[in-house]
């Protein structure tokens, strides 16, 4: 680490936000040192660093803490300057976060209930690429390519869980492969959590909301 | 280059009321608005946001943009002239986005629990904490943005005329729950892109209330 710089991630291992954020600093190589979260048992430091929403993912840069997954992306871009994740022009990073935040609300962990609407919101966002370009970000991977292709393997996990292929590469063949050329990307591989674990911990998070639904009809 | 700009927009909307604030605050006024109907969308509409088929888009020379705070980012990038509405540090940014979401992810949806139903306490009270944590963050400062008036400050102010809309159907007092918050408010409200771009206050007060009934009737 450059002296005097300090890169903190406070994450949770199989958080898709969390996953954001790493990604970006890997892709800038900026380097961090990333801290664990006990969600059940959340940390003084945590709530002390977000304590509107204390939540993780946060992002605490020589002492500052920045919050939310997005605005974390977006301050990483501006702050180190190599590989950008954001287009120059500004109508295409208006694009680009438009995309990330129809994400955001689309596809966010809760849509795990709505398997069916996902897959369709996902077709959406397939007309988000360009044929000939393989990444949102066009020729390299952008800031819609990170805030989107954890979608490629917490997809697939909930398609297995529910009997819905949601990633499908017949109905949306340039998503997949987007998200396939990302996932296979060494420096990204290598942030994603253990497979079988993600499997057993979607199960049982599914199972809890299968059985909050019961208990509130 | 001739420049084109149409927004398409809704008198009532806050999100709209964003974007036209911007414009004003960059001084362009050069633009054509477009009035549509959430129950007869106009074709440009359909065509310029198939998405999500809502209000606000701006047109730019033909490329829209959509999302209206997405939109305020954009016209402070493209018209330089002026304040400009985020600050040039990354971390001072940072805080601005943070807490314009807040108030994205919070004030309308919990606004709604407050005029679309009959008084639940709970909501309010939840409403009345989001106010509050709003007012914290702004301190004695003028603005949202320190002594311009910036990003949080155009994504919070757009809800004004909702303010006494709340405080009827919740039966509470802004001005006594969050003064400095109201008083920051009416600082806002004398802006000049600010007072040309609020709605007509009875008028607006009275279009809720019809989307009142009607909802309360379905």
């Amino acid at each position: 680490m450059a002296t005097g710089e300090e890169v903190k991630v406070l994450g949770y291992w199989s958080s898709p936000y969390a996953l954001r954020v790493k990604w970006a600093l890997k892709l800038k190589a900026v380097e961090f040192d990333y801290m664990e979260e006990d969600l059940t048992n959340k940390s003084a430091l945590l709530l002390q660093l977000n304590p509107v929403h204390k939540k993780i993912p946060v992002l605490l840069h020589n002492g500052k803490p920045v919050a939310e997954s997005l605005v974390i992306m977006e301050y990483v871009d501006e702050t180190w300057k190599q590989n950008p994740l954001l287009p120059q022009h500004p109508h295409q990073r208006a694009i680009a976060r438009f995309w990330a935040k129809f994400v955001d609300e689309k596809e966010g962990e809760e849509q795990e209930k709505a398997a069916k609407e996902a897959r369709e919101h996902l077709k959406t966002l397939e007309s988000g690429l360009e044929e000939g370009k393989p990444f949102f970000g066009g020729e390299s991977i952008g800031f819609v390519d990170i805030a989107a292709a954890w979608i490629g393997v917490w997809g697939e996990i909930t398609g297995e869980i529910v009997g819905i292929k949601l990633v499908d590469e017949e109905a949306m063949p340039l998503l997949t492969a987007c998200f396939q050329a990302v996932l296979q990307t060494p420096l990204l591989k290598e942030c994603l959590p253990p497979r079988a674990e993600l499997l057993e911990h979607s199960k049982r998070f599914r199972q809890k909301l299968m059985a909050a639904a019961a208990a509130s009809t | 280059m001739a420049e084109e700009l149409i927004l398409l927009n809704i008198w009532a909307s806050p999100f709209g009321m964003r974007v036209r604030i911007a414009l004003a605050e960059k001084g362009v006024d050069g633009y054509e608005t477009r009035e549509e109907n959430l129950q007869n969308m106009s074709p440009l509409l359909l065509q310029m946001n198939p998405v999500h088929k809502k209000i606000p888009v701006l047109i730019h020379n033909g490329r829209p943009v959509c999302e209206s705070l997405i939109i305020v980012q954009y016209i402070d990038e493209v018209w330089k002239r002026g304040s400009p509405l985020l600050p040039s540090d990354p971390y001072r940014r940072a805080h601005a986005r943070f807490w314009a979401d807040y108030v994205d992810k919070k004030l309308y949806s919990l606004g709604k629990l407050i005029w679309l139903t009959t008084g639940e306490a709970a909501a309010k009270e939840e409403l009345i904490g989001c106010f509050k944590l709003l007012e914290g963050e702004l301190g004695d400062k003028t603005y949202f943005g320190g002594d311009s008036f910036g990003f949080v400050d155009v994504s919070l102010i757009s809800f004004y005329r909702w303010f006494n809309v709340f405080e009827h159907f919740g039966n509470f007092s802004m001005v006594v729950e969050c003064p400095k918050l109201v008083a920051w408010a009416h600082r806002c409200a004398e802006r000049e892109s600010v007072s040309k771009c609020l709605p007509n206050e009875q008028e607006f007060f009275d279009f809720v209330v019809e989307l009142r009934k009607k909802a309360m009737t379905k």
